[in-house]
């Protein structure tokens, strides 16, 4: 097959020694670096499970990134030890200058399952981060700018079993956003969503993140997805889970979802993870 | 966006009274009109039999019972006038008409077996008229025990209840109050309280500490059992989320780990509080001078069986009060627990 018109074809699918960009980012000027990272799970019987090898990255401030590759490489795991929920068995995490050592007001994680508190309101639990960061009074005239950016005014009362699949990623976005994190993880957040739900919830968290300038890193199964939304696409294999590639999406934005463009950096994809047909 | 709002909006019971009014229309008229009256034929009923069957126990007739059947006439009368003119009253009553009528013939039937036509002994079965005139008669002494109960309860209660919320939190948050609590909470918890009794009276300086200790005693295990497990089984993907946040420990577990653990505990509040009515009564019949139990096993004693079941049917309302009001409670703390619309 032709390769598209993507630029740059050579590093992109250079495999998982640092790229040049990880190296720059070294000294300063990433927000997120990830050099080196391994994770290793031992279980009871003391048999061990490499989920994680090796995976060296970096992002630059105010990128989206998109984690693509089948169940069992990593990818959330990966976000997870960027979270600080998980310590790596090996190698570094860095956000912007910190190690990262725990989980931060300022990485913000967005699960599949919305993972509303059940017991609050919509609007308490936008409010929650405020008040887990002792900032409720300080900033609770903020909470419902927030609520409008992901369209929820009115729904201030209502408690999360009243709301649809989509209405509760939206609370969830709202209250991961509500602490203004520099860095926002979304772990196939859109996922659950009907076909229709989640193309509009792209556009949606596309528009917030041209609005805020939030970096993202967007773990997906959907390659349309990852191709629409990201500006480098990182490619996962599983067993053990590490990178493949890191491949740029240069395609001009507002993107067309069956531009040719589009299509063929598609098929590309495919064909990098075993899916289509000819591969040698 | 708005199609999903919408949606979410309308799924809840909109269409509900629409169908009961639908229902309420098809079953109008005679039917109806019977429903309405059941309960004055009921307590006219009980009235006749009263008034015209002649008495075969040997006791001495009082006027309280008549008294009784007399308003439960005029109640019922009321209730029928206020239905057949107002709609809206009706609707409201109407359910709870077969409920009242089945009482009053309760009543009746009572009457029958007992004054009327002497099917049981004397004096261990009294008929309503005696045990509504025991009620009248000793009101000022059952006011005074059911409220020296109501104390004893109330502090065994919450001193139990408390302590038991803040054992199972620790149990369950903190491996270590695990690892030494969980053999305690096994060994001593299954105890019934009412085996240390012999304990607690030597224990405590008065008799209302030592009930009172009981019943906590009784209440705390249900209660750190059921909150320990509350708070160990909160989805971690909540506490995940809280802690990418900004959440410290205190968050997690005031905010987090205990409100999901609310249902939980309300379950350990419930067992605690049926353990806590047993405790209660078998406690004041030990060591305490006061109190319903104390009175039921003076009563008995006495062979005052017309007191025995005045107190009964003064603990069915009390404990039934206090159970109501639990449910009352739990209602307004888990109501994202339930389907309840609140826009």
């Amino acid at each position: 097959m032709v390769m598209p018109s993507l630029e740059p074809p050579a590093s992109a699918t250079g495999a998982a020694a640092p790229s040049p960009s990880a190296m720059s980012a070294l000294s300063g000027a990433s927000a997120l670096q990830i050099i080196g990272v391994g994770k290793t799970f031992v279980a009871a019987d003391e048999s061990r499970v490499i989920a994680l090898q090796d995976a060296t990255l970096s992002v630059r401030p105010g990128e989206m990134i998109a984690l693509v590759g089948p169940s069992g490489c990593g990818k959330s795991t990966l976000l997870r030890l960027l979270a600080g929920l998980d310590q790596p068995t090996t190698g570094q995490l860095w956000a912007g200058e910190q190690r990262i050592s725990g989980p931060s007001a300022q990485r913000g994680l967005v699960f599949q399952d919305p993972n509303l508190f059940p017991w609050l309101t919509v609007r308490r639990n936008i409010e929650s981060g405020l008040v887990a960061r002792g900032a409720l009074r300080e900033q609770r005239h903020e909470v419902p700018q927030f609520m409008r950016l992901v369209g929820l005014e009115g729904f201030a009362n209502a408690y999360p079993h009243q709301l649809s699949g989509g209405m509760a990623q939206r609370v969830a976005l709202a209250r991961a956003l509500v602490n203004q994190p520099s860095v926002l993880l979304l772990d196939e957040p859109l996922g659950a969503l009907d076909a229709f739900t989640r193309m509009r919830m792209q556009d949606e968290v596309l528009h917030l993140w041209e609005a805020r300038g939030t970096t993202m890193l967007l773990v997906t199964h959907d390659i349309d997805e990852a191709i629409y939304m990201s500006d480098r696409i990182v490619i996962m294999t599983p067993r053990p889970g590490r990178i493949d590639c890191v491949l740029p999406v240069s395609l001009p934005r507002p993107r067309e979802r069956n531009s040719p463009a589009f299509l063929a950096l598609r098929s590309h994809i495919l064909e990098m993870l075993h899916f289509a047909g000819s591969r040698s | 966006m708005t199609a999903s709002v919408e949606s979410s909006q309308s799924s809840v019971p909109r269409d509900m009274p629409v169908q009961r009014a639908h229902v309420m229309r098809g079953g109008q008229g005679g039917r109806a009109l019977f429903m309405a009256a059941l309960p004055l034929l009921a307590a006219a009923v009980s009235w006749c039999l009263h008034r015209y069957l002649p008495n075969r126990q040997t006791t001495q007739p009082t006027h309280f019972y008549p008294l009784l059947l007399n308003a439960m006439l005029l109640f019922t009368g009321g209730l029928f006038l206020i239905q057949i003119s107002w709609p809206v009253m009706g609707k409201w009553f109407r359910p709870k008409a077969p409920l009242l009528t089945a009482f009053i013939l309760l009543l009746a039937v009572w009457d029958l077996i007992t004054l009327k036509f002497a099917l049981m002994p004397l004096p261990y079965f009294p008929g309503p008229d005696r045990v509504l005139n025991s009620l009248v008669d000793n009101w000022r002494d059952l006011a005074q025990c059911t409220g020296y109960s109501l104390v004893l309860l109330a502090s065994g209660f919450a001193l139990g209840a408390g302590t038991g919320m803040i054992c199972g939190v620790l149990i369950g948050w903190s491996p270590r109050f695990r690892y030494w609590g969980m053999p305690v909470l096994k060994t001593v918890g299954p105890i019934p309280a009412t085996a240390l009794v012999p304990l607690a009276l030597i224990l405590f300086p008065s008799a209302f500490l030592s009930g009172a200790s009981l019943i906590a005693l009784a209440v705390w295990f249900p209660v750190t059992m059921l909150t320990a497990s509350g708070i160990a089984n909160v989805r971690m993907s909540y506490l995940d989320v809280a802690r990418t946040l900004g959440a410290g420990r205190r968050f997690l577990i005031f905010r987090v780990a205990i409100p999901a653990a609310m249902p939980s505990i309300f379950i350990g509040l419930f067992m605690g509080l049926g353990a806590s009515f047993l405790t209660l009564i078998v406690a004041e019949t030990v060591g305490v001078r006061s109190g319903l139990g104390w009175k039921l096993a003076w009563a008995q004693q006495w062979t005052e069986y017309d007191q025995v079941y005045a107190i009964i049917a003064i603990m069915a309302v009390f404990f039934s009060g206090i159970m109501t009001l639990l449910f009352k409670l739990r209602d307004r703390v888990l109501v994202w627990q339930k389907g309840v619309i609140k826009w």
